[in-house]
């Protein structure tokens, strides 16, 4: 079976390409790259006229939940709001139930998605056993297994010496330490934010000092053994202010951001809306403006989603009682898509750090339109409004952050693995 | 008229509807006065109240408060309640609706509750206080005392002294007072003061000498014990020797100054007895008016006509 994609910009920054080309699938891969109308017969032809068309998103943070929290999302359920939303790989994060510490939640992750799976997933496995913070999982084993990459995301390793071993161990593999920063005992009880807005709520707030000396904890630790360290969602100036520093020092670390980050601030929690509740919180328009600028200069390399679906009843109660998290999958583009509308970033760069760079810093073969390469391919029409329905997202989880917000810019295809979802 | 069916905060309210509460409470503090301390405007109304923290001053208030309009009160106890077996808050709280309350006061340690429940009843919704966000009704109260002995609350120097972070009694008074035109210094150690205190128009004191001096109302809040051992304080009796409102203190403050607190007070460690049972203090005046001022917020809530 073969598919041509005619009448699209295609943009790959991966080999710099931005022209009118004709792209031919056969089977599950790439089969060449054709000027516009010169492109052979194929079984199906895809129309992108007006459209752009780009190497597949990429998300290196994903919680598909499941094993174990099904009632928020599935395997399926994640990856058809995956490929909804223009990603055709996803990283799950190992804080389902079991967590992700051993090869067999790994195989049972990858069997699920090679049965009912709508795009490619990446497991990662925990650092620390059940993470708990305490001793290394089995690297070799989980990466032997599938697993590309390590964090106890959702829990910080609290354990600096714990945190040392996990960066200097891994260097035998050359696989990336995920960190999530966030020191527990400045944040405990917090529910957002802490500034002006949680005083007026009468909310707990969580100070921008929580995640800025983790992080200023982790640069040392990675100067210090030189493993590969890539910091999770980066929400604060002061965490973009190191990353920046340290990247100036020649430190090897990569770190991404997330749309709710660099879109939002805390003032839009007036009204204890509990679909705005995160960790990290939404903070100031001064950590907005850090982020972009972050974004723009190469600071931040990656946008990811923290795609974090929860059930209804979930964030149907009391604030504090709330869980934290938004579902992002389905929105995280034409985010993106606002910061190159903002003329922020171009086209380019939005596709290098959703697409390209998070393969590479994964160290995983998409994000690259090549013959012979993976058919992951995504068509979006940049001009397109829409209003974003919280209802009919394909995600288990309809906590979006977005609900009845007009955006610009929508995935129009999806192609995965050679397979076409509208 | 209040603009809103429900009572969520001082934060919502504009200076005119703060003037129609105290008024209105003015009139039923006549009635409090009286021999027979009833008044018919509720009759056939029920009131329900939703506790979920413990309270008596507050909930008998309010029970008082309804009796005296005739209304019916039920007090809808939560340890009894199938709050314990699970239930969530926003069933509970339609239950009570379809029970055919028409008026619902709820206290809960979560800030936030009664402005979420709001949005999906068609009853008022009182907030009796919510976490460290709310508690209107002290402030309503605090404001018509104050109001009862100084001409105006505009131009007065009010000084609150205490564990402002979790106060939401120093939440409430900080909006009612600047509202009303008072000047509002806040005397706390810095760990005990909220974010961005200052951008809600509140002068900030380190040391309670220099807060106090020239006020012309001097309110002290409760300090929960448990702050202590979370780091706040390193002791109560610290706290005393640095924030206690003390007689000698209170030579600072203006000549006619009174003091004031919400209760229930701890003596010794944010109050000196002699304070609180000097000539300044008109804190059993506070208990009292909280009743008239929360028969005004349910009489003009309820919506019947005068």
């Amino acid at each position: 079976m073969s598919t041509l994609i005619i009448n699209g910009k295609v943009i790959d920054p991966s080999q710099n390409i931005s022209s009118k080309t004709d792209i031919l699938i056969e089977g599950k891969k790439i089969k060449g790259l054709f000027p516009r109308g010169k492109g052979p017969k194929a079984d199906k032809v895809i129309d992108a006229s007006n459209c752009i068309v780009f190497p597949g998103l990429v998300d290196m943070h994903t919680h598909l939940r499941e094993p174990g929290f099904e009632y928020k999302e599935t395997i399926k359920t994640g990856t058809m709001a995956a490929v909804r939303g223009g990603f055709t790989s996803v990283c799950c994060m190992p804080n389902t139930n079991p967590v992700n510490d051993s090869i067999s939640v790994t195989e049972f992750i990858l069997r699920k998605t090679a049965m009912e799976g709508s795009c490619s997933v990446y497991p990662i496995a925990a650092i620390t056993k059940g993470q708990q913070g305490e001793a290394l999982t089995e690297l070799e084993a989980l990466i032997e297994a599938g697993c590309i990459a390590f964090s106890d995301d959702g829990k910080p390793v609290m354990n600096s010496l714990i945190m040392r071993r996990a960066l200097e161990y891994s260097k035998i593999f050359g696989v990336p330490i995920i960190s999530h920063c966030e020191d527990l005992m400045l944040s405990e009880g917090g529910v957002m934010n802490e500034g002006i807005v949680s005083t007026t709520l009468g909310l707990k707030g969580i100070p921008n000092a929580a995640e800025d000396v983790i992080v200023a904890r982790d640069i040392s630790l990675c100067k210090l053994t030189g493993g590969r360290l890539h910091i999770a969602h980066v929400s604060t100036e002061g965490a973009v202010n190191q990353i920046r520093e340290a990247k100036a020092r020649g430190i090897n670390l990569t770190a991404e951001t997330c749309p709710h980050y660099f879109t939002l601030t805390d003032e839009s929690l007036n009204g204890y809306d509990a679909n705005l509740k995160v960790n990290p919180p939404l903070r100031t328009s001064a950590d907005v403006e850090a982020l972009k600028e972050g974004i723009k200069d190469g600071t931040i390399d990656v946008i990811a989603t923290d795609h974090a679906p929860h059930h209804y009843d979930e964030k149907n109660c009391e604030f504090d009682r709330a869980a934290f998290g938004i579902s992002g999958l389905e929105t995280a583009f034409s985010l993106g898509m606002k910061l190159v509308h903002e003329k922020m970033i171009d086209i380019k760069q939005l596709i290098t750090m959703m697409s390209v760079t998070p393969s590479k810093i994964m160290k995983i073969n998409k994000g690259s339109i090549t013959e012979g390469a993976d058919a992951d391919i995504t068509v979006a029409d940049t001009e397109k409004l829409y209003n974003v329905d919280p209802k009919k997202l394909v995600s288990k989880g309809k906590n979006t952050a977005f609900g009845g917000w007009e955006l610009k810019g929508a995935v129009v295809k999806t192609i995965s693995m050679g397979k076409v979802h509208e | 008229m209040l603009k809103s069916k429900h009572l969520l905060g001082i934060k919502e309210l504009t200076p005119e509807e703060i003037y129609h509460i105290l008024d209105t409470a003015s009139g039923f503090k006549d009635v409090l006065m009286r021999d027979i301390k009833k008044v018919p405007p509720l009759r056939g109304k029920t009131v329900v109240s939703l506790f979920f923290e413990p309270s008596t001053r507050t909930r008998t208030s309010f029970a008082l408060a309804a009796k005296r309009l005739s209304a019916d009160d039920v007090n809808f106890s939560v340890s009894s309640s199938s709050v314990v077996k699970g239930e969530s808050i926003l069933d509970t709280a339609l239950t009570i609706q379809s029970l055919g309350a028409d008026l619902m006061i709820i206290r809960h340690s979560s800030s936030g509750v009664p402005h979420y429940l709001s949005r999906s009843l068609n009853i008022s919704v009182v907030n009796a206080g919510d976490g460290s966000n709310e508690h209107p009704t002290q402030a309503l109260l605090d404001l018509f005392t104050i109001r009862s002995h100084k001409k105006d609350i505009k131009g007065l120097e009010v000084a609150i002294i205490g564990d402002i972070a979790h106060s939401r009694v120093a939440k409430s008074n900080i909006y009612g007072l600047t509202k009303l035109g008072a000047r509002v210094r806040v005397i706390c150690p810095p760990t005990l003061m909220p974010a961005g205190l200052e951008k809600l128009g509140a002068d900030v004191f380190h040391n309670i000498d220099e807060g106090i001096k020239g006020a012309d109302v001097v309110m002290a809040l409760r300090i929960q014990l448990e702050r202590q051992s979370k780091g706040f304080l390193p002791s109560l009796k610290e706290y005393f020797n640095l924030y206690g409102l003390t007689g000698e203190r209170m030579k600072l403050a203006k000549k006619d100054a009174i003091v004031m607190h919400p209760g229930p007070m701890n003596r010794g460690v944010e109050i000196a007895s002699d304070v609180a049972d000097g000539p300044q203090s008109v804190i059993l005046e506070q208990v009292t008016n909280g009743i008239a001022v929360r028969m005004a917020v349910l009489y003009l809530l309820s919506g019947v006509k005068q």
